[in-house]
């Protein structure tokens, strides 16, 4: 196996199976950016959550546990993830069906699993990390670009947990998950033609796909086009988020003096829409400094996709860059206006622990992917 | 894998990396449309959304001014604000509404009509997180029950607010009058500043004459508020200024003894004092609880007020037109007396009817019989008076051209609005050949004169005209208007010009004297046998302490025909005559003039006379001295 021979001949050449020291920064430029990130990221939850320190400390736990697992898991060897990567997808399967059967009722979807008493969990969480990686290690074995055969094949896998998260109803989170494993099949070299048929095929199915929205759904995608039709109901989140963010200007109105989010005018203010108290409290000017952020993070994991030479860890490093794309330009879109409400936080800013977990641990395999990069 | 060559290898990644170069540009096209969109809004429209965003969380809120306070001469409270606690919903925050508003019925009573006009005013038009009232007045036991469940409602709140009471109820409420919660017909009419956070105008009376002054000024606070419409932050205050007290000529003694003058009977009585044109007192009956309109009122109640043959909600005293009947000779007697068709010796034979010369239709006095063997024999002004002889002011109509019986009437009050400051009072009808050619489109005929002679006819006035009017007798010729306003603690916002009383031309000041001599023996003029008492003396004037003048008088209902007797009995009680009587007293001094009406009383003097007296007694007697007490028979 190739992988056991580029392991023996290791960096030091000692003819050894090379054992790899426990690194606590394997990339100092991802683990920095993550860490900023987060940094700034506390730092306007705090304004948003009307300077409670009870809650920050609560999600800076989080992101601390999140953060340890991810450092865990960036010292794992990649070869580990291929192997388990099925595993994880059938088990997140199983409990995607088991929500649609058992799942508790919050906000009007079936979106949380009880487990014990007082732990709640969302397993399309779970399918976020596995459908790429699934995907990724599906295609890792095929000739490249990849053959109608397997990319109906990867479509299959990819379609399978997106149409059950779905129909719970959970739109946002699922057209994440299509993205996730749309990225990775793009990234395997999909042919152009085929995307050109898909794309025309998406556009046809466009009114059927209306028809089987929920009625809040296509309440949300009407709204966006007309905020003022409905201005206290569906329209409300829209014109209160841009407003928060425009009244913002270059500058801001300064950290912890946004009216908008102080006086509850902006709803969501810690979670979905906390883009709005960075663009009103800090202004374009802060804006621009997260979005700086994620783009430079997302470079990141690009890059490392270039410099390694497995096909799945390419693959899964380039997913990685992609799902945090989507995710920023979905929930940036949304929250001034230019998308449909469709409940997706900014990675790692919003208030809550599971979509911060979950992108953690994918940074925490990328991690892992690159500094197993040459073994 | 193991199999691939190394040039499939590069190639796969040469691949790869294309891929991965389109979906940076990608990437970067997709940031790039959010930064231009951040920019639009942060920058290009930055001013539309900072205007935005400060009309969300400023906002100016009107403070209503404390409605000013009514008071009686003596300074009795009249009318007066006091707290009331409402139940309101905050429809954003409650929820299921329908779940709500059955778990708020089970604690406390919710009734069809509060929940029927709660539907109503959720429908209107309002701000965001407007509370919308429920229920009005909740009790002590129901606040209590409320906070106890607080937790459990969301979104319902209990509301403050400082409404109108009348502590006497229905004693003043055709004097001082009532407000009422603003509608929307109000709503057009209002000064939308003044009446920005008002809740209650004056509808009826001094509430609503006085309006302006008792409202005061509106203030402002400029207040931050949050999306729900909590206040964060007062930012700027003015506050308001408060409504003008009122002090009122009415005293509540005299009005409380009307009241229960005229008892559970159907009428009104107006009291003035001659002197000055103050109302001493203002009743009309059945009268309601103005405090009904303040907390609410149920749409069955309502129309139980409005409707039905009492009419409790009709002011008699300002809105009841009769025809004043025998009270208005005193005014024929003067106009022939001015006019030099009369002289206070002259007599005629009264036989019991008149007829005018080459007519057959007879006009009867109220002592005719059948066979035409009534009347009151030799009459002259004074015992006409005294006698209410039709016949006398038959004929007196019948010297005088109909002009010179209505200016003199005009002067006298009727057919006009004199009083100063008493909101709708009815003009009454003073009818002439210009009127009945314009209304009834006929010509004028010497009979409409002669009925013109005993008050009857097309003749109408108020309870608060004829009093006005037996005042200006009181008062021999000077005529001061009637008026409710004694005085203010501040200045007045209406223009209330009080004018310099007027003397009414045409009688001597001798006629005036011997007109009220004559009114004086129609109370006190007695003992001395048949047909030659005066007509009130039998029922008042027996035992009266102090002089006073005084006149009865029959307002016909139903027409009764010619040659036909008037049976009361077998009338039904609304077809009956109403029964008038107008007075003042002490003669010589005038303390009050009163006007009583009595609906549906029967004739003559019987049962208004001792309505009136009872008044005058409640006035006078405390105020006759001592030594005036002894110098009265």
């Amino acid at each position: 196996m190739n992988i056991d021979f580029v392991r023996t001949l290791g960096r030091y050449g000692s003819g050894q199976p090379v054992r790899m020291r426990f690194q606590v920064l394997p990339d100092p430029v991802l683990v920095f950016l993550l860490i900023l990130l987060m940094g700034c990221g506390l730092a306007i939850l705090y304004s948003a959550l009307h300077s409670s320190l009870d809650r920050l400390e609560g999600q800076a736990i989080k992101l601390a546990g999140g953060f340890a697992v991810m450092l865990v898991l960036a010292n794992i060897h990649p070869r580990e993830y291929l192997r388990f990567t099925p595993f994880v997808y059938v088990g997140g399967v199983f409990l995607l069906v088991l929500v649609e059967v058992f799942g508790d009722v919050a906000k009007g979807g079936q979106r949380w699993l009880q487990l014990g008493s007082s732990i709640r969990f969302q397993p399309s969480e779970i399918l976020k990390l596995a459908v790429p990686l699934t995907v990724a290690w599906y295609l890792h074995d095929r000739t490249l670009p990849p053959r109608w055969r397997d990319v109906l094949i990867a479509l299959g896998i990819i379609a399978l947990p997106a149409g059950l998260i779905i129909i719970q109803p959970d739109l946002g989170t699922g057209l994440l998950v299509l993205a996730a494993g749309g990225g990775v099949v793009f990234l395997a070299g999909l042919p152009w033609r085929w995307l050109i048929t898909a794309g025309t095929l998406v556009a046809a199915a466009a009114p059927i796909l209306w028809t089987s929205l929920r009625g809040y759904q296509q309440q949300r995608i009407l709204t966006l086009f007309d905020p003022e039709s409905d201005p206290l109901g569906a329209g409300w989140n829209i014109i209160q988020s841009t407003t928060a963010i425009g009244s913002g200007g270059l500058r801001g109105k300064g950290l912890f003096e946004g009216t908008q989010s102080r006086l509850d005018f902006l709803p969501e203010a810690q979670t979905d829409f906390i883009l709005a108290v960075i663009g009103e409290e800090l202004g374009f000017v802060g804006i621009a400094t997260f979005l700086v952020i994620y783009l430079l993070i997302v470079a990141r994991c690009l890059h490392i996709a270039v410099q390694t030479k497995r096909t799945f860890d390419r693959l899964v490093a380039g997913s990685a860059g992609i799902t945090l794309s989507v995710y920023v330009f979905v929930n940036v879109g949304m929250v001034c206006g230019l998308l449909p409400v469709v409940g997706v936080p900014l990675p790692l800013v919003s208030y809550g622990g599971t979509s911060a977990l979950t992108l953690l641990a994918t940074f925490g395999i990328v991690l892992s992917i690159y500094k197993h990069r040459n073994y | 894998m193991s199999e691939t060559s190394l040039n499939d290898k590069s190639e796969e990644q040469a691949l790869f990396s294309r891929r991965v170069l389109l979906l940076a540009i990608l990437v970067l096209l997709l940031f790039g449309v959010l930064v231009g969109r951040i920019v639009q809004l942060q920058i290009v429209d930055h001013d539309k959304y900072r205007t935005r965003s400060e009309q969300n969380r400023i906002q100016v809120q009107p403070l209503v001014p404390r409605r000013g306070l009514i008071y009686d001469r003596n300074g009795v409270l009249l009318a007066d604000n006091r707290p009331i606690h409402n139940l309101a919903v905050v429809r954003e925050l409650a929820g299921d509404l329908e779940l709500t508003l059955a778990e708020l019925g089970q604690k406390i009573e919710l009734s069809e009509d509060d929940l029927e006009s709660f539907a109503k005013r959720l429908d209107r038009r309002r701000r965001p997180y407007e509370a919308v009232m429920l229920k009005s007045h909740l009790t002590e036991e129901e606040r209590a029950i409320l906070a106890v469940h607080r937790h459990h409602f969301a979104g319902v709140e209990i509301i403050s607010e400082s409404v109108r009471h009348y502590p006497f109820a229905e004693m003043f409420a055709h004097s001082v009058g009532s407000v009422r919660r603003v509608n929307e017909d109000d709503i057009k009419s209002l000064d939308p500043v003044q009446y920005s956070g008002t809740e209650f105008i004056g509808k009826l009376g001094v509430e609503k004459f006085y309006e302006r002054s008792l409202h005061g000024q509106v203030g402002y606070q400029q207040v931050e508020v949050d999306a729900y419409g909590r206040i964060r932050n007062e930012l700027d205050v003015d506050h308001p200024m408060a409504g003008v007290g009122l002090r009122l000529q009415i005293d509540s003694d005299l009005q409380i003894a009307a009241d229960a003058a005229l008892g559970d009977r159907r009428g009104a009585i107006v009291a003035i004092e001659p002197r000055t044109g103050g109302i001493l007192a203002m009743v009309s009956k059945p009268a309601y609880d103005p405090n009904g309109f303040v907390t609410g009122i149920s749409t069955a109640d309502y129309q139980a007020l409005l409707g039905g043959r009492t009419r409790p909600m009709f002011n008699r005293a300002i809105n009841g037109q009769y025809a004043p009947g025998s009270t208005f000779k005193m005014a024929v007697g003067l106009t022939a007396l001015s006019s030099g068709v009369v002289t206070w010796p002259e007599t005629i034979y009264d036989r019991g009817f008149f007829r005018l010369p080459g007519q057959r239709r007879m006009y009867r006095d109220w002592s005719w019989k059948q066979g035409n063997s009534g009347g009151q024999g030799v009459v002259n002004l004074n015992r006409a008076i005294y006698r209410s002889s039709n016949v006398f002011f038959y004929t007196m109509a019948s010297r005088l051209k109909i002009d010179q019986l209505t200016d003199f009437g005009a002067q006298l009050g009727f057919g006009a609005r004199t009083a100063l400051d008493v909101a709708d009072a009815s003009a009454g009808l003073l009818p002439g050949p210009e009127w009945k050619r314009r209304v009834k489109k006929e010509i004028w005929y010497p009979g409409d004169t002669i009925n013109l002679g005993i008050g009857q006819g097309d003749l109408l006035s108020t309870p608060l005209q004829l009093a006005t009017y037996v005042s200006i007798i009181a008062n021999r010729g000077r005529f001061v208007p009637p008026r409710m306003f004694l005085d203010s603690e501040a200045e007045l916002a209406e223009d209330l010009a009080i004018p310099e009383p007027v003397t009414v031309s045409g009688p001597t000041p001798e006629d005036w004297e011997k007109m009220v001599d004559a009114m004086e023996d129609v109370v006190h003029r007695g003992n001395l046998g048949y047909g030659q008492a005066g007509t009130a003396w039998p029922y008042i004037g027996q035992d009266i302490a102090y002089r006073m003048a005084g006149k009865s008088g029959t307002a016909q209902v139903v027409g009764i025909k010619q040659g036909q007797e008037y049976k009361e009995a077998e009338l039904d009680e609304y077809n009956r005559k109403h029964a008038w009587f107008v007075a003042f007293a002490p003669a010589d001094d005038p303390m009050i003039a009163i006007a009583v009406i009595v609906e549906n009383g029967g004739g003559g003097s019987g049962v208004a006379s001792p309505v009136a007296r009872e008044v005058a007694d409640a006035w006078v007697l405390p105020r006759l001295t001592v030594a005036n007490a002894g110098r009265v028979e």
